[in-house]
């Protein structure tokens, strides 16, 4: 559970950081906290809208495409694809900021090199999908597939799809940038000059909440 | 500010092994598969009905939250002041999510209600797009 602190221990009373996190990881900690609102919010306002909505596209019927498969209908297997992508990249940031934690540069280089490969990767295959949606019609403003019930769709669906997952993955991009980032500091021994890794930490938790974010992308617009 | 001291957490120490962070990997991949099956099964059979599935889609759903902020992002070893912190303000979802789902429900039932032109465009069909030259199937 919580991390073992010694008993009669006084945070309180001054000279040591109450919570026993470095202030720039608690900010970033309170960053992620309003991010999550800021998609809490997008992802709250679809569910209104589909609510209050009398019929919604199939997504199995939507999301049926796979790269060099033409016209096979495999629903699920491309964003499942992308969701283990997006895991292992997130399980590789973890052993990165560990690498951090014994002091092993040559280890975060490795980790950061991969995390940085699987977010190139997730962003690859999200552009493939928003391509093979746009040749099939779909944008902001139009929507070419009809609902479940086959009754003509808002362009509701299109325009949360693309928004939403636009605003992700453009998350993940700036996580990139961030990640290349603390991989050139890295290599230029700023870390090991400092002698913590605490910037790759702060990057990692910034990495895992775009993770944790397409947790419920995935739930709200593939699977329900 | 960096006179102030933070215990344990900028030098080395044996309690972020890499153990834990694989048994996240292997429980986030299972509970993953888990639901891509459930769906594949609804597909083939409508079995289990559509409600109870988004239950359980939902119920995994967090599940798979919590054990990335917990072990990935590593809340849950942080001193318990601080997990309140982000723990408290996060259960404002709670009234978000159910206020305005039930909002837009409410307004849906009104229009369906009140509105004939609304409740009669849900009955209008359109062409397979099947029909249509260049579209798959």
């Amino acid at each position: 559970m919580a991390q073992a602190v010694p008993a009669g221990q006084k945070w309180w009373s001054g000279g040591k950081s109450p919570f026993n996190v470095e202030y720039g990881k608690l900010m970033m900690w309170y960053f992620l906290m309003s991010d999550s609102f800021t998609f809490g919010a997008f992802l709250i306002s679809y569910g209104s809208i589909r609510f209050a909505t009398n019929g919604w596209p199939n997504p199995n019927e939507v999301f049926k495409a796979f790269p060099f498969f033409g016209e096979t209908n495999l629903p699920l297997v491309f964003v499942s694809l992308m969701t283990f992508i997006l895991i292992m990249s997130s399980v590789t940031m973890v052993l990165a900021v560990a690498a951090g934690h014994n002091g092993d540069q040559k280890k975060v280089t490795l980790y950061m090199i991969l995390t940085i490969i699987g977010g190139l990767a997730f962003l690859s295959c999200q552009a493939w999908e928003w391509t093979h949606l746009y040749h099939e019609g779909a944008w902001w403003g139009r929507n070419p597939f009809p609902n479940a019930d086959m009754s003509k769709a808002s362009t509701n669906f299109t325009n949360f799809f693309f928004t939403i997952t636009g605003f992700h993955g453009f998350h993940v991009f700036s996580g990139v940038i961030i990640n290349v980032i603390m991989l050139i500091m890295n290599l230029r021994g700023t870390f090991a000059k400092k002698g913590h890794y605490l910037m790759i930490e702060k990057a990692g938790l910034y990495w895992h909440f775009v993770d944790l974010v397409w947790v419920f992308v995935f739930t709200c617009f593939y699977l329900l | 500010m960096s006179s102030i001291e933070t215990t344990g957490h900028d030098k080395p120490h044996a309690s972020f092994d890499t153990k834990p962070i694989w048994r996240t990997f292997w429980i986030l991949l299972v509970i993953t598969l888990v639901e891509i099956t459930l769906a594949t099964i609804h597909m083939k059979t409508d079995f289990p009905s559509k409600y109870v599935l988004n239950g359980i889609y939902l119920i995994l759903t967090c599940a798979k939250a919590f054990y990335i902020i917990a072990e990935f992002m590593h809340l849950r070893h942080e001193i318990k002041n601080m997990i309140m912190t982000i723990a408290v303000p996060a259960c404002l979802f709670i009234w978000f999510i159910l206020a305005f789902l039930w909002d837009g429900g409410s307004y849906n039932a009104l229009r369906n209600r009140y509105d004939r032109h609304y409740a009669d465009q849900n009955k209008v069909k359109v062409e397979q797009p099947a029909e249509k030259p260049g579209k798959p199937e």
